[in-house]
């Protein structure tokens, strides 16, 4: 798996260059310099905003995965993603006028408090019980998504948050997508410390037996799970998919060993949101189905053939 | 009596055990031994029909593996399996209880509260009855796994390497436990050992198993021979004879 | 723990007298059936999910997953958004209402045995692979609902929108006899199915040597969970706001509530423990979104608020006590 993935990447990111809405030709960078300009504006920074997407919310996923020692558990769901979505309404509605890079950092802002708040209501649970963390982050992250329902149907603003909030990436320019670096360099950190967080997932116990100072670990995982969730949402909108399954597909062929796992990870996770993003320009061109979409079905398609193709793993 | 009839079983193109045949007569303790992989955990597993038999027959008295009903089987033979990850969090004296299900279906009677009093006491368990099974230590854990397969009630008990976690003082004593049920209450127990050394002192017959084949079947002193040591696992430590049973000086 | 039941039991009574009595205009001949339709169908919509949800989470081991992970919800909207957009909001709402009960129990029911049917069979059934199955699916059909509904005019959607939330605001009274007739007895094997579950909740080893072989009793439990969830949404709509993610809050919570209310590990306590609360919930909040926010919410909405904070704060408590 890892080699198709790693042959896969660059071969997806070139395309991604040359594919869409205005059609472009290699050899129309020899003497157009407006081909120049529209990749730098826009084919380049929707290729990049994919490929970090993809890949930091793969990461990040697995990371939550691990730490909650839950497959079923992602991201976008346990308060990170709400506690943005709330960013973004209440941005919307409270200073409508404020410039674009405003909303976006209040937004992320507002997720990153909301983590916090998770991080302070797992505190005082009782570590013989680890089920718990992911259940009090999905309910903690319930009650804020509630919140933002109610918020939202009281201002009929409902759809309009469907729309923002739907996984979509042909918004994306040169200016709008840069808090998403943020979000890598947050997962680049985390592969620092992948083999503690891998320890972590073998049980409390053992991790502190081997001198592990789990707090730390725990927050810095965290932490990074929050900042790339947040930055995703607020540049990009809710992305499904990819934080809770391509971790399963990684980890039922590589195993849990993070330090190995998570490059592999993170390439597949671009590799799927950027595919994905290519077939939605493509199929019905010259319009765009958006990423969120072809997500769904091209995710769906890929997981099912690979949990199903190999009878005698069971 | 258990009959094991040519069972062979593979798993993932590895062969566990090759055209293994054995009887088990009614009564005593049986200890099977070998090395790592030998395949001991997997005969066990196959008798107690955990695992699918692949290849071969097993019966239990007049009950056939595989073919009879499962709780016909549970109430002829109780198995506690070596990784008991119990995921329900339970009390100890509700684990024990849930061991006489397959008699009551779920309405324990006097005679049911009465097995699991027995079983409390035989293994000590009593005072630890309320505890959680994640609140005690891991002897005592396992020692509440043994007394649910005791309370089962069964003419067969099969345990699956359940030393592991028990000090020298609860070894000797759950295994002379293990024989006295044997002698006097007429039960079969085969049990898995990984210390050669118990089952020296306290089986009846010694089943030696080594790359899913039986090599060596028969009364301590034959079979734990320093013939075995080398040739089965590979080491040349020193046996002596005390009081007529072999003891292996590691 | 009788007490905890007798606690339950009060407000439940509670809860129904406040339903049934606050903000009562008008004569009782006509209060009484009129909301005590209603009451009826939260309590059976409350009770099939409770018990549903218990269901689930024995045969898979995990405590934080809920039938609707499988994509039942998903389903129901699904159809309601192919619907709208393919006769329109107008087209929609001129379908007779038993029509469209049958369609989704039909669609749900039939979808979920196929699923199960397909995974369940061939001796190794791994629950890990039938729960993230669903959920694959499940995603797969929000993400068709998505594209969908994004095509559809702004007023239009405005039927999908209040048609995608549970609403217990007019019962039609034959729907209810048949979501009767589908889920009492599937509720009744489930209570019949306790002293097992319990056996089954021991884990796969610890259960086949008890003599209760795990795959027969999971295939029984899902063909009843299967029946359960697509009897209360199909009666109802989704108790869920879609926000919480795959897994729908109501049956997390209530369930959750439950261990918390009546610790202990016998379905015999669980099953009719989680309906109570279920039922609590359910017609607590219906009342308040009635009488206290005059509709201006979803009830799930409501219920994943309150019963989330309630939840969060027992747990604390408990925690720190």
């Amino acid at each position: 798996m890892p080699r198709l993935v790693y042959v896969l990447l660059p071969v997806l990111t070139v395309l991604s260059l040359f594919v869409g809405a205005v059609p472009l030709r290699p050899a129309q960078l020899l003497h157009d310099p407006e081909a120049w300009q529209l990749i730098a504006v826009s084919r380049l920074p929707r290729t990049l905003a994919a490929l970090m997407a993809g890949a930091t919310l793969a990461v990040t996923g697995q990371i939550l995965q691990t730490l909650a020692r839950n497959r079923f558990i992602e991201p976008m769901t346990a308060g990170a993603g709400q506690s943005a979505a709330l960013g973004v309404l209440l941005v919307t509605l409270l200073v409508p006028g404020a410039p674009v890079w405003a909303k976006m950092a209040i937004a992320a802002l507002a997720a990153l408090a909301g983590s916090i708040g998770l991080l302070c209501l797992i505190r005082p649970l009782p570590p013989s019980q680890p089920l718990l963390v992911p259940l009090v982050a999905l309910v903690y992250g319930g009650v804020i998504g509630a919140g933002v329902t109610f918020v939202a149907y009281q201002g009929d603003m409902l759809q309009y948050l469907q729309v923002w909030l739907s996984g979509e990436l042909s918004g994306v320019l040169r200016g709008r997508y840069e808090l998403l670096w943020l979000a890598a360099l947050a997962t680049a950190v985390t592969w620092l410390i992948a083999d503690r967080i891998t320890l972590l997932g073998l049980g409390e116990k053992t991790a502190r037996g081997l001198g592990l100072s789990v707090a730390q670990v725990t927050a810095l995982g965290l932490g990074a799970v929050s900042v790339v969730t947040a930055m995703c949402v607020v540049t990009l909108g809710a992305i499904p998919f990819v934080g809770l399954v391509v971790p399963n597909l990684v980890s039922r062929r590589m195993g849990d060993n993070l330090r190995e796992a998570l490059p592999v990870t993170a390439a597949a996770g671009a590799a799927l949101v950027l595919g994905a993003d290519i077939a939605g320009r493509v199929i019905r061109a010259p319009f765009e189905i958006p990423v969120s979409a072809m997500l769904g079905v091209i995710g769906a398609a890929l997981f099912l053939t690979v949990l199903y193709k190999d009878p005698s793993r069971d | 009596m258990i009959e094991v009839k040519g069972v062979s079983h593979d798993m993932r193109g590895q062969a566990i055990l090759r055209d293994v045949s054995l009887s088990l007569p009614r009564g005593g303790v049986t200890a099977l031994i070998g090395p790592n992989g030998a395949g001991k955990s997997t005969l066990l597993s196959l008798i107690a029909r955990l695992q699918r038999l692949q290849r071969g027959r097993i019966t239990v008295d007049d009950l056939t593996v595989g073919a009879c009903a499962d709780r016909d089987l549970a109430r002829l033979l109780a198995i506690m399996p070596q990784s008991s990850a119990i995921s329900a969090r339970l009390r100890v004296g509700e684990l024990v209880g849930m061991g006489r299900y397959p008699w009551h279906g779920g309405r324990p009677g006097a005679a049911d509260h009465a097995a699991v009093e027995a079983a409390l006491a035989q293994f000590d368990l009593t005072g630890l009855r309320q505890r959680f099974l994640d609140e005690i230590s891991g002897g005592q854990r396992q020692r509440a796994l043994v007394a649910m397969a005791c309370a089962q009630g069964t003419d067969y008990l099969l345990l699956d390497e359940p030393l592991n976690n028990l000090d020298i003082a609860a070894s000797r004593q759950l295994m002379a436990l293990l024989r006295v049920m044997a002698r006097d209450q007429g039960k079969s127990v085969v049990i898995v050992l990984h210390d050669i050394n118990y089952a020296a002192g306290f089986a009846d017959r010694v089943i030696a198993l080594a790359g899913g084949r039986i090599v060596a079947d028969g009364p301590p002193t034959q079979v734990i021979t320093p013939c075995l040591l080398s040739g089965v696992f590979s080491t040349d430590a020193r046996i002596s004879v005390i009081d007529g049973r072999p003891v292996v000086v590691v | 723990m009788i007490d905890r039941f007798v606690l339950l039991f009060g407000l439940l009574i509670l809860s129904i007298l406040g339903f049934m009595t606050l903000g009562a205009e008008g004569s009782w001949s006509f209060l009484l059936p009129f909301r005590g339709a209603k009451l009826a169908a939260l309590m059976l919509v409350g009770c099939c999910l409770a018990t549903a949800t218990v269901l689930f989470q024995t045969i898979t081991g995990n405590r934080i997953l809920t039938p609707s992970v499988m994509g039942f919800d998903a389903l129901y909207v699904l159809v309601l958004t192919a619907l709208v957009f393919g006769l329109g909001a107008a087209g929609y709402a001129a379908l007779p209402v038993p029509l469209l009960f049958a369609l989704n129990m039909g669609v749900m029911t039939g979808a979920g045995l196929l699923l199960f049917a397909l995974l369940m069979r061939g001796g190794r059934g791994d629950m890990v692979k039938l729960v993230l199955t669903g959920i694959v699916l499940g995603l797969l059909i929000r993400a068709v609902t998505t594209f969908l509904q994004r095509m559809i005019d702004p007023s239009e959607f405005q039927t999908i929108q209040s048609a995608s939330f549970a609403r217990f605001t007019f019962v039609d009274r034959r729907l209810l006899a048949a979501t009767a007739l589908a889920a009492l007895p599937a509720l009744a094997l489930a209570w019949r199915m306790r002293f097992r579950l319990d056996v089954l909740a021991l884990g796969t080893e610890a259960a086949t040597g008890l003599g209760e072989p795990p795959r027969r009793g999971q295939r029984q439990a899902l063909v009843l969970i299967c029946v359960l969830v697509a009897a209360a949404t199909a009666l109802a709509g989704p108790v869920s706001t879609g926000f919480a993610g795959p897994s729908s809050f109501f049956g997390l919570v209530v369930v959750s509530l439950a261990h918390l209310v009546t610790p202990s590990p016998r379905h015999a306590v669980l099953l009719p423990s989680a309906a109570l609360i279920a039922c609590i919930v359910l017609i607590g909040g219906q009342t308040v979104m009635e009488r206290l926010l005059h509709l201006a919410t979803p009830l799930p909405v409501v219920i994943e608020l309150l019963g989330g904070l309630l939840f969060l704060f027992l747990l604390l408590r408990k925690a720190q006590g």
